[in-house]
């Protein structure tokens, strides 16, 4: 079944991608089968992601992205990552809401993935995701993160092209926010140009960047008004100087290894994490009560944690 | 792996612009541990039918105050072209008797009343979620 289904994803059949979609997103068998047989395929689209706290208009500003990128050719796929509720699991997803203008056109293929647990602002399975669509044959695909302040470095692992997108007036936020997007974005956006304060984000930003060293790409601020589509032509235009500049996924040898340490160690974060938390093991029981009462240490216990967990893992 | 949310897109076709029964029915179901996708009301039904495909719901909920139901049957034709009839479609609404008997002969899976309990709708939706994906298995 996973041959056929690769076979209709590298000839762009839509109901084969929304099907490769799930099998991926589920973790499935043939999600793995597909992903090993898509994997010659890979590496030809470029990859935008879009990150920035809840509200600073991220899914508007997609939509408004799509129109460009059609205009320059191509067809564009989008991964919008919405967060699950912790407790119920359930979700919302209301990214596409607001990508309403290109939703019928042909060219677009959009799709929501809920967080299911995963911290990092992405989903487990949205990097997989984009492999899928990048083996269908869209050119430009675009991640939108959940709005959350941890989301940044994940999708700088997965996108060419990093924007961070932020709302006017976020005051003594952004120095939380700051931190993490300094490192990571290639292109800062101020949205919602339209309300006061505006301007004076774009300062804060640009005075934060002076302050910092760059290599060849020197992150530009723009400010836009996705809701009406102002200043979103300029942002095409950075992505692609951005794109000229050489930097991407597809940089060679070290970077890209680099960048699998990276995924890698979120990944098998994440199993330690959910199964330390999770699994029903009467040593992380007695580990957790030498811990309070004091006679561990932490540096120790997470060693012995981390051993157990390996050991329940490998456990058929 | 434990087993995944049913996904449900929660939609209003047609020219009715009340969707507060639709946004209840949306946050019912996302509490009970669903994935939601859910539109603002008004869609074009070959948006609903590619919003359901690329998406890969596997129930696609109308909910319907006026006279809405009556186009339902075009979404089900709409469906059945893209070869989307493992998505179950169900209805939710204010469905006179003569007009629920279409719309079930038109492969609507089941129609609730006004005054369904939600825990119902949420049953439902669980049962065709396995059913679709035993078929699909
Ligand atoms: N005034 C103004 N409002 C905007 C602009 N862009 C988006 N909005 C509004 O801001 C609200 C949030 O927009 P979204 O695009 O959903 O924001 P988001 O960052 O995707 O939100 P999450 O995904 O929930 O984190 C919506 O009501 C938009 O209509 C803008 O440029 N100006
Ligand atoms: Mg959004």
């Amino acid at each position: 079944m996973s041959a056929t289904l690769a076979t209709g994803v590298r000839a762009g059949e839509r109901r084969a991608i929304a099907r490769a979609l799930s099998a991926v997103e589920n973790e499935t068998g043939a999600g793995a089968d597909l992903l090993r047989a898509l994997h010659p395929h890979l590496g030809a689209a470029r990859v935008i992601g879009i990150t920035g706290p809840p509200g600073a208009g991220k899914s508007t500003l997609v939509d408004a992205l799509i129109g460009e990128l059609l205009a320059l050719n191509g067809r564009v796929g989008v991964v919008a990552v919405d967060p699950s509720s912790p407790i119920t699991g359930g979700a919302i997803l209301g990214d596409r809401i607001r990508m309403g203008t290109h939703q019928g056109d042909e060219r677009v293929f959009i799709r929501s993935l809920a967080s299911r647990g995963h911290v990092g602002g992405l989903s487990r399975s949205a990097a997989r995701a984009v492999d899928v669509l990048d083996a269908a044959g869209y050119a430009h695909i675009i991640v939108e993160t959940v709005g959350a302040g941890q989301s940044e470095v994940e999708v700088a692992e997965l996108a060419d092209t990093r924007i961070v997108v932020l709302p006017p007036g976020l005051g003594d936020d952004v120095q939380a926010i700051k931190a993490g997007i300094l490192e990571i974005a290639d292109i800062y956006v101020v949205n919602k140009a339209d309300l006061p304060l505006a301007e004076r984000a774009e300062r804060e930003l640009l005075s934060m960047i002076a302050l910092r060293s760059y290599g060849a790409w020197k992150p530009p601020v723009l400010r836009t008004v996705a809701s009406t589509g102002v200043g979103v032509a300029k942002l095409a235009e950075a992505i692609a100087a951005h794109a000229q500049s050489g930097s991407g996924r597809r940089a060679g040898g070290d970077a890209r290894r680099t960048r699998m340490r990276r995924l890698l160690a979120a990944s098998a974060a994440d199993r330690l994490r959910r199964n330390i938390e999770q699994s029903s093991s009467a040593e992380l029981d007695r580990l957790c009560d030498e811990l309070a009462r004091g006679e561990l240490g932490h540096a120790a216990a997470d060693l012995r944690a981390i051993e157990i967990a390996a050991a329940g893992m490998r456990k058929p | 792996m434990h087993e995944r949310p049913p996904k449900v897109l929660v939609t209003k076709i047609g020219l009715d612009g009340h969707d507060r029964g639709s946004r209840v029915v949306a946050s019912f179901l996302r509490d009970a541990g669903m994935e939601i996708v859910y539109t603002p009301p008004w869609q074009e039904i070959p948006t609903v039918v590619k919003l359901a495909m690329e998406e890969d719901v596997d129930v696609i909920g109308v909910s319907s105050l006026a006279t809405d139901h009556l186009i339902v049957p075009r979404l089900m034709q709409a469906l059945r072209e893209a070869g989307l009839t493992d998505i179950s479609v169900i209805v939710g609404g204010i469905v006179p008797d003569a007009d629920e008997a279409v719309l079930l002969a038109a492969g609507v899976a089941k129609v609730f009343h006004p005054g369904s309990p939600l825990e119902g709708i949420a049953e439902e939706v669980r049962r065709l979620t396995g059913a679709r994906r035993a078929l699909n298995a």
